[in-house]
């Protein structure tokens, strides 16, 4: 019997699933790179096209890149953008600023954060997806509307105010919004989830007896937690505090909405370049930058990561 | 160091010989005083009151949720009792932490810390302590050779196979030289034939160092071949305490006689009681049942006769001269084993009785097959008789 004459019998379905066998994988693993590629790869480059382009009055208020002269393509590269960056010491500043107010944040959610993913890890079955569902639930409210909520605490007649001096702690009210102070509030309020579940997951999966082993050998508990339990959530406190730290930077409605006119931060210098200059190449050349800034910390991140399971195998 | 400072310790005392707990002037070394552990409205351990001696390889033996492994855990430090002592060595160990207790443990999952080496692992309870630099260095090659693990000592655990982790475990847990070593199920993540062999190897280790071991485990045969005594639990409670051979000759309840090795268990009731034997009537057996000695209880009282399957005859003829101790049934499955056979056989009223008989003799063809009928019979000594 001929492999012909057997293919030829097959039944749509069969070849389908012949079909699936050989090329399912590349299909499955596919769709998320055609997914990809679709929706980051090309708007990215299409930022990085217009970051080299001059700014002109004119729909779309930037000059082409790739012009047809003379029956040629020409391409105009324009390093302008980037060079004017670097001499406005406003973007310098802007992105320090970012960056600053990000890893203090970072740091802030995450000694926040440890704590309630430990307890959340260590509580009985049903407490703990009780608990869980606490840290989700606000994710089923607007963004936006929450971060208006912080408003109405902090504000000057904000709640917060408001109680103090009913009680008569303070006689005047406390200038809290429009300051720093409230771009971390926000910024830890709102990333707080994005500590926990990471950090929740490295720890829930951790052996409780490998703590009882080091007591057993003589640690006192708070040395337990200094050489077992802190080393092997590491994977758990690097994924969070990129996810914290990574989407901090680039914030814009936070310090938009919470900050005062001196917090300058590279979101708000970006939304001021595209939509209040109109500006659009020096706003894509700064949103570029500022992805080369990040890309390292997720590079390095996603070394260590792959280092680390590798030590788990 | 170690090791030879153990040896000469040893050289004086071998519990198999002195069996301190014969001997009502020895001191327990480890003593539960009517402990009692409660988990919300679960009482894990019941009024548990045990004396443990000095140099035994003593093992708690149950099925799972009998309270063994909370006993265990009570004696490291991990739980506190409700209610109820603990001494070690003297010492009330009432709110001493884990930290400070003389003892170590070896963990079932062995919970060696993933991330440091074998050298580090077995360390740790050293750095601790604060020990010297070059004496650790010394003792960690001494406990690796004693355990056969010093090739590995760079490895990290996650590169060892089961047996080497259990080495390294038992490594560390000694290394600080523990009065007492627990430890719960420590052959349990083992294969079969690597479990039969380390069983030894532990009881050699054990000698070797001298210390104390207590150790958990829910597989009676490893009790037998490692434990000096075993106490046998049963949701909460301390069924039986005895050396292996007083548990499986002198049962004290079924529990006992089931958990320790096969048992044919024969309910009848005594009809005939007197100073130097019983007669137990069972219909079960469809016999009466002769015992050649005095059974506490009254005549009417319900008992079971526990028969050990190797201890049974199997025959083709009824044995003759006496009516006492034989039955007769139908061969219903024949396990052929090589150096055993065992047989199931079906009494008339329908209670399955297990045989084994050992094929000491070559044969031309099996001696019994399916569907004979046979005689099932026992000397007067052979069986023990129970009240619960």
């Amino acid at each position: 019997m001929s492999s012909d004459k057997q293919e030829g019998s097959l039944t749509l379905k069969q070849r389908f699933d012949r079909w699936m066998i050989k090329h399912g994988r590349v299909l499955v693993v596919g769709i998320p790179y055609f997914w990809l590629f679709l929706f980051f790869l090309v708007p990215f480059l299409i930022v990085l096209k217009i970051s080299f382009s001059v700014a002109e009055y004119a729909q779309p208020p930037y000059t082409p890149l790739f012009e047809w002269i003379d029956e040629g393509i020409t391409i105009t590269l324009n390093f302008g953008n980037y060079l004017f960056l670097l001499s406005d010491s406003l973007y310098a500043t802007a992105y320090l600023n970012s960056i600053r107010i990000a890893a203090i944040s970072t740091v802030i959610t995450l000694l926040i954060g440890y704590p309630m993913a430990y307890g959340i890890a260590r509580a009985q079955g049903s407490m703990r997806s009780v608990l869980l569902m606490l840290v989700i639930l606000p994710f089923w409210t607007s963004f936006l509307i929450r971060v208006y909520a912080w408003i109405g605490i902090l504000d000057r007649e904000g709640l917060i105010n408001a109680f103090l001096m009913w009680t008569g702690i303070i006689s005047e009210p406390l200038i809290m919004r429009q300051t720093e102070f409230a771009v971390y509030v926000g910024i830890v309020y709102t990333y707080l989830p994005f500590m926990i579940l990471p950090l929740y997951s490295t720890l829930e999966k951790m052996d409780v007896s490998l703590v009882e082993a080091a007591l057993d050998l003589g640690c006192k508990p708070w040395q337990a937690f200094a050489k077992i339990t802190l080393p092997l959530s590491m994977p758990g406190i690097l994924a969070g505090s990129l996810l914290v730290f990574i989407p901090a930077v680039g914030e814009f409605v936070i310090p938009e909405l919470l900050g005062g006119p001196n917090t300058l931060m590279i979101g708000r210098t970006l939304w001021n370049e595209f939509f209040a200059n109109r500006d659009w190449p020096i706003a894509s050349a700064v949103a570029i930058a500022m992805l080369l800034f990040l890309v390292v910390p997720i590079m390095w991140f996603q070394h260590i990561q792959t280092k680390q399971e590798e030590g788990q195998q | 160091m170690l090791v030879s400072e153990a040896v000469l310790e040893r050289v004086h005392e071998d519990v198999h010989k002195t069996q301190p707990w014969n001997n009502p002037d020895a001191v327990p070394y480890i003593r539960f005083e009517n402990v009692t552990k409660k988990f919300g409205d679960f009482y894990a351990v019941d009024d548990v009151s045990l004396d443990i001696y000095r140099h035994e390889l003593f093992a708690l033996l149950g099925g799972s949720g009998c309270g063994k492994t909370t006993l265990l855990r009570m004696l490291a430090g991990f739980e506190e009792p409700t209610s109820g002592k603990i001494y070690i060595d003297g010492v009330d160990m009432a709110g001493v932490p884990a930290y400070e207790r003389p003892t170590n443990m070896m963990f079932q999952s062995y919970a060696l810390f993933p991330h440091m080496s074998v050298e580090q692992n077995v360390a740790f309870g050293l750095v601790q302590d604060g020990v010297s630099r070059s004496e650790i260095k010394e003792l960690v090659a001494e406990m690796l050779g004693l355990v056969q693990m010093s090739k590995f000592a760079k490895r990290k655990p996650h590169q060892l196979s089961g047996g080497q982790r259990q080495r390294v475990a038992l490594a560390r847990s000694l290394i600080k030289r523990p009065k007492v070593l627990l430890l719960d199920e420590p052959l349990g993540a083992l294969d079969k034939k690597l479990r039969e062999q380390t069983q030894f190897e532990l009881v050699n280790i054990q000698e070797k160092v001298g210390t104390t071991f207590v150790m958990v485990t829910h597989d009676q045969e490893e009790a037998m071949t490692m434990a000096s005594r075993i106490a046998v639990m049963n949701e909460g409670v301390i069924n039986q305490t005895g050396t292996p051979f007083e548990l499986y000759e002198y049962p004290n309840s079924r529990y006992t006689a089931n958990f320790l090795g096969q048992v044919n268990l024969i309910e009848g009731v005594l009809v005939d009681d007197d100073e130097k034997y019983a007669v137990i009537k069972s219909d079960e057996a469809g016999c009466e049942i002769y015992i050649d000695h005095a059974v506490q209880g009254h005549e009417g009282m319900t008992f079971w006769v526990a028969l050990r399957p190797e201890r049974l005859r199997i025959t083709k003829e009824a044995p003759k001269d006496t009516k006492y101790n034989c039955v007769s049934g139908k061969v219903e499955e024949i396990g052929y084993l090589g150096g055993i056979s065992t047989y199931h056989v079906r009494l008339e009223s329908g209670k399955r009785i297990k045989v084994t008989e050992p094929n000491s003799t070559r044969q031309i063809e099996p001696r019994y097959t399916w569907e004979d009928t046979v005689w099932v019979s026992w000397e007067a000594g052979a069986a023990s008789v129970l009240n619960k």
